[in-house]
């Protein structure tokens, strides 16, 4: 297989990079000077792409790569693909799912404490040397709060699992009622925003979800709603998330990602009430192994012409 | 000399009808005060002095936080009977001394443990997925400068030995079966209704464990528990989370376990010397800093407020007691 072209897009995992160049004829993506030239060399030799939740596979790159069989990507989120050109076109599409549920799952309460309890502020606290002049605030208990998952899939579920540990009563918005959970279902986000403290978005990012997080949710959420989002950037109006926060129309929010990566709204820096990561939800040692583990796996078993792994289309 | 809180000065005190409201003592130290003074106004005759003429008349005493209960203290109140603690640790209090003279103790009970746990936990997945770390790298600027942020340490699956497993103690462990970590324990004695397994000897705990969980009380026999004995058992890619007393961490060592990597990291609530905190601790990336505040909500002061009323009243009315502690 060393002679399979295999396009990486960005310098996402050191053990998967150094593996594919190990068992294919690896292009490094960033390695040119721009897309137009990497595809005016190359274009006839890749046979394979693996994308990430920063660069996927859209439609300019799958009509400048003609060989292309495979996207294997390294994520569970597929809103970097264009997933109705490579049906048309009969290209296989794979993703990491399952294996990097819980620790997103894990991320979004460390969100929802960090946020709540106001933990990064507090170590902000010590270590100016502030606690020396006085007491921190109380801050806000989160045993016993209302959670509303938006997107019960996965990882929504493995997040409520969490919070029901915390005694949370949970509630949840997605595209059809799931039968066999004791939550609450509502059919409109702005229900469920209206009938909950916290709420997760942890949907996958469509046309359709783009933006669910918008005025009228935050409004219907309120002065002591927070809002935490694990999914993408896009599920929230971000301009209208800011000018909540800094107005206190939002009581705050806990963010692992962002519309515009890696750049982050300036006016949510100087805030207290939020905590701000740098999409680290599947970031840990584990976990991306994991994850590399199975975009390797994948691609070995389309070029051996065995059965997909964890096969989308 | 304070006024008391009858409104008239020392030299001119009333002396109390023995069938007026009962009387308490609060002793709070400063800068520690209690918020509802009013509402317990209005069922007690409130004194606040060891030196007032009715403290040999004292039959319970509300200790205000931290404030020390000596020996020197109880020597002031020949009468008294009960101490009722507000908070969860009674080791401000010489126990040795109530009970010599049969004097009861109650402390917070459960007021405080969903808080406290709550707060165990954010400090333990903080410190496992490097929380408050990279929510500094971002406020820096540094994502777009630097790029991605190194990957942190996965917690389902951890082994985590929960030393005490008490009101706190088991909080803790609930929500953490939900996360997928399997729970061992150490604590004075078994608890026979508990399935998790039990470690009489830390150092074994610590050998079998990923995560350590301090939320044991603060006794002559637990004083220093976790030392570099335990530290080097419990490993390279240990973490410990601390929300009970400082003095249960050898402090000094402690820090030069994190200084030299001997341990992943550490999320502490409590401090030996408070609120002065080791200045090594702020050169780290890889520990979490909280000022004595896990379990600092409005509800867990609430809460707190309607216990130590109802101790009172129970007192006053020959009631059991709603949270007394095991003095022995």
């Amino acid at each position: 297989m060393e002679s399979i072209g295999v396009l990486l897009t960005s310098p996402m995992n050191p053990y998967l990079e150094q593996e594919l160049g190990k068992r294919f004829k690896l292009f490094r993506f960033w390695d040119f000077p721009s897309a137009d030239d990497f595809f005016r060399e190359h274009s006839k030799s890749i046979r394979a792409v693996v994308g990430s939740s920063f660069i996927g596979a859209d439609a300019q790159m799958i009509e400048a790569l003609p060989k292309m069989e495979i996207v294997s990507s390294f994520s569970v989120g597929l809103d970097k693909i264009d997933l109705v050109r490579c049906k048309e076109k009969g290209i296989r599409v794979t993703n990491t799912p399952d294996v990097l549920t819980e620790d997103v799952a894990d991320l979004a309460l460390a969100l929802i404490l960090a946020t709540l309890r106001r933990i990064c502020e507090s170590d902000r606290y010590v270590r100016s040397g502030a606690w020396k002049r006085g007491d921190f605030k109380l801050t806000t208990k989160f045993t016993g709060k209302s959670v509303g998952i938006i997107g019960l899939g996965r990882i929504g579920s493995a997040i409520a699992k969490r919070a029901e540990g915390f005694s949370c009563p949970i509630s949840y918005h997605s595209r059809t009622e799931k039968p066999g959970t004791n939550y609450k279902y509502y059919p409109s986000v702005v229900e469920l925003a209206s009938n909950c403290q916290i709420l997760v978005v942890a949907c996958a990012l469509t046309p359709e979800t783009r933006h669910i997080i918008n005025r009228e949710v935050i409004n219907a959420l309120g002065p002591k709603g927070v809002v935490i989002n694990i999914g993408r950037g896009l599920h929230v109006d971000e301009p209208e998330l800011v000018s909540a926060l800094v107005e206190g129309r939002l009581g705050g929010a806990g963010l692992d990602v962002f519309e515009n990566e890696p750049n982050v709204p300036e006016e949510l820096l100087a805030l207290d009430n939020v905590v701000l990561l740098p999409h680290v939800g599947s970031g840990t040692v584990e976990t991306r192994k994991d994850m590399a583990d199975l975009v390797l796996g994948n691609l070995e078993a389309h070029f051996l012409n065995k059965p997909l792994l964890t096969p989308v289309v | 000399m304070k006024a008391s809180l009858d409104g008239s000065n020392q030299s001119g005190e009333k002396m109390a009808a023995m069938d007026e409201l009962p009387l308490v003592l609060v002793h709070a130290l400063p800068p520690f005060e209690i918020s509802f003074k009013g509402r317990l106004q209005s069922r007690f005759q409130l004194i606040d002095s060891l030196d007032s003429t009715f403290a040999p008349h004292v039959s319970v005493l509300l200790c205000v936080g931290p404030s020390p209960v000596s020996s020197d203290t109880l020597r002031h109140l020949p009468s008294l009977q009960c101490i009722v603690g507000s908070s969860a640790g009674v080791d401000h209090i010489d126990l040795a001394e109530c009970r010599r003279r049969g004097i009861t103790v109650t402390n917070a009970g459960p007021s405080f443990c969903e808080d406290g746990a709550d707060f165990a936990i954010g400090l333990l997945i903080d410190v496992l997925r490097r929380i408050s770390a990279a929510d500094r790298y971002v406020r820096a600027g540094l994502w777009p400068m630097k790029g991605d942020y190194p990957l942190g340490s996965k917690l389902g699956g951890k082994r985590v030995g929960i030393v005490g497993l008490g009101n706190i103690g088991s909080e803790i462990a609930k929500r953490l079966v939900a996360f997928g970590c399997r729970i061992a324990y150490n604590s004075r004695n078994k608890k026979s209704s508990v399935s998790f397994p039990y470690y009489a000897n830390i150092c074994n705990l610590a050998a079998n464990s990923d995560i350590l969980i301090i939320c044991c009380a603060l006794t002559k026999e637990t004083h220093h528990l976790i030392n570099k004995d335990v530290m080097t058992a419990l490993g390279k890619e240990g973490v410990i989370i601390n929300v009970g007393r400082g003095a249960l961490i050898n402090e000094k060592e402690l820090v030069q376990c994190l200084e030299q990597g001997q341990i992943r990291g550490a999320g502490l609530d409590v401090f030996e010397n408070e609120p002065d905190v080791p200045k090594e601790l702020f050169e780290l990336e890889n520990v979490v800093l909280s000022p004595h505040k896990a379990i600092a909500t409005p509800e867990s002061f609430a809460s707190l407020q309607e216990l130590i009323v109802g101790n009172l009243e129970a007192f006053f009315s020959n009631k059991p007691l709603l949270s007394p502690v095991n003095l022995e």
